[in-house]
């Protein structure tokens, strides 16, 4: 079943035309990475499917995005709940000065939830799914910038997946992290692929053929190809894919 | 082998001559400063400290002012800092955080309004005075009154406040909000719960320093609020009221016998000095308190 359905999306910064044409169906509870050297698109695209882009003025999008059968762009849409629908996680982690625990609750405040006992079985609930629980239990009053970058990045991770999305949005949420850290992070990554679908934005190749089923290279503005990853690393069609993933340029 | 070039030749001696040369230059007009704050410090400690008692604080003038105490004036300078804050700090902050947040930041809503706050705060204190009794004082009515010397004060501050607020905000990194959106967070949620909060030690510093410089403006009170001569305390905000700053000008320029009124002018100097001097430490004391609840232990 095809959870994002997009359809000759075109979109503009300005003059700028910075996605041609991409039509791309994800299916659900996978993950799909995106590959691409830099200024290739790849995150601008991500940044569609939660309407981040909005927030750029100037901007303008043509084609169509549907989640669920449903356009995202549709004037009737509330943007904060398909944001709430929709999680994200950053290229740096980005915790709010807050407690561990106010983090991961802030999610279900905004969102109107005010049963305490319910916010707190979230919070341990995302904190384990996030495989940080056994770190943190102890200090949930503490401060999230007491963490590590690792641990603030599962942290933002776990604050996603709080609200129950149904698709996660990762951009690059490895590249600002130490070795050992990616590893945790991939191996998430993997555990949640049964809750979620999941759409990642990687820099790393060997990371984007660890972690994903589907893989989408772009390049200058264009999806160059779209495959199984295991076709796309071992027998892609596209002789630009071929030159990057063996490292000709990017 | 040669040896690792680490000693002096004539070219690294002369980099380091001007080196030392510059720093020295710097450090003594740094040293400058001090010596001129502390030279006026000292003068009015000097002058002033001999007036200061009990009486002196707690009572009001008498003889013609030459005796008697200046406490009027220090309620009535604590009353247009408090009105001229009711004023200017919800309409400041919340224009800050329109200009930051909402208004489109090339647009030309926002470059008027910061055009405007630009010249406003270029504007000479004494032309707010002007403004304030045209307006306040007569077209509204309030007279020369508490009412309409903070509400001219608050104008004057108004474009301090804003600035303030709006480069508190601006420094924010937009992860913050972004982070805040993805969760399904309205704009107002974010800005609410996210923004304002880490934006807050800065914001209150401008608010606390633009207090300050209320506390010591004579000219826009002048004609819409501060009495020459009102020793009982106001008793509403159409009272008028003394002022610190305007008592020391009344009482240096016009007072019935100069000569003998000069030490309570000098201890009159010193009381605003100090009032001036503990909301700046204030400022930095409640600026600590908000890092503090931001970092958290």
């Amino acid at each position: 079943m095809e959870k994002i359905e997009a359809r000759d999306v075109n979109f503009y910064y300005g003059d700028f035309h910075a996605l041609k044409g991409i039509s791309m169906d994800i299916p659900q509870n996978k993950v799909v990475a995106f590959i691409g050297p830099s200024g290739c698109g790849k995150s601008t695209f991500l940044r569609l499917f939660n309407r981040m882009n909005d927030l750029v003025s100037g901007s303008r999008l043509k084609g169509s995005i549907k989640i669920d059968g449903q356009d995202i762009y549709a004037p009737e849409v509330e943007v904060d709940e398909l944001r709430k629908n929709i999680g994200m996680v950053f290229q740096r982690p980005n915790p709010f000065p807050k407690s561990i625990f106010d983090n991961i609750a802030y999610g279900l405040r905004v969102n109107g939830i005010k049963d305490k006992d319910f916010i707190r079985q979230r919070v341990e609930e995302s904190l384990r799914g996030a495989a940080l629980w056994d770190e943190v239990k102890d200090k949930l009053n503490a401060s999230a910038y007491a963490l590590s970058g690792g641990q603030q990045q599962r942290l933002c991770i776990a604050r996603a997946m709080a609200v129950s999305p149904s698709v996660l949005l990762m951009d690059e949420p490895a590249s600002a992290l130490d070795p050992i850290s990616t590893a945790k992070v991939e191996e998430l990554i993997c555990e949640l692929r049964n809750e979620v679908t999941i759409v990642i934005v990687t820099h790393n190749m060997q990371q984007a053929a660890r972690v994903s089923d589907r893989t989408a290279f772009f390049y200058m503005g264009e999806m160059v190809e779209y495959d199984d990853t295991k076709t796309i690393f071992t027998n892609p069609h596209k002789e630009a894919t071929q030159n990057y993933i063996t490292g000709r340029f990017g | 082998m040669d040896s690792l070039p680490i000693y002096p030749s004539g070219y690294d001696n002369r980099k380091r001559r001007t080196q030392a040369v510059a720093f020295g230059v710097f450090r003594i007009f740094s040293l400058f400063i001090v010596i001129v704050l502390f030279a006026i410090l000292g003068f009015i400690i000097y002058k002033g400290a001999g007036v200061i008692s009990w009486d002196f604080l707690t009572k009001a003038p008498s003889d013609g002012m030459t005796s008697g105490g200046i406490f009027p004036a220090i309620v009535g300078t604590l009353l247009l800092m408090l009105g001229s804050a009711i004023v200017a700090f919800p309409i400041g902050i919340m224009s800050g955080i329109y200009m930051n947040e909402y208004a489109s930041k090339t647009g030309w809503a926002v470059k008027f309004i910061r055009l405007m706050t630009n010249n406003l705060s270029g504007v000479p204190s004494i032309v707010f005075g002007l403004f304030g009794m045209a307006l306040f004082v007569k077209y509204l009515g309030f007279g020369d009154s508490i009412l309409a010397g903070s509400l001219t004060l608050g104008l004057l501050s108004l474009p301090l406040v804003i600035r303030t607020t709006e480069e508190a905000l601006k420094d924010i990194p937009d992860g913050m909000r972004e982070g805040s959106l993805a969760l399904g967070a309205t704009k107002l949620q974010t800005i609410w719960k996210v923004v304002l909060p880490m934006g807050m030690p800065r914001i209150i510093t401008g608010l606390i320093l633009s207090l300050g410089r209320v506390s010591g403006e004579t000219a826009p009170i002048l004609f819409t609020c501060a009495a020459y001569f009102f020793p009982q305390l106001p008793a509403s905000v159409f009272d008028q009221c003394m002022a610190l700053p305007y008592h020391l000008y009344v009482i240096s320029t016009s007072g019935t016998d100069i000569e003998a009124q000069q030490p309570i002018a000098y201890g009159t100097a010193l009381v605003l000095i100090v009032i001036v001097l503990v909301i700046n430490l204030l400022a930095g004391r409640f600026r600590k308190y908000f890092e503090n609840k931001l970092k958290m232990k």
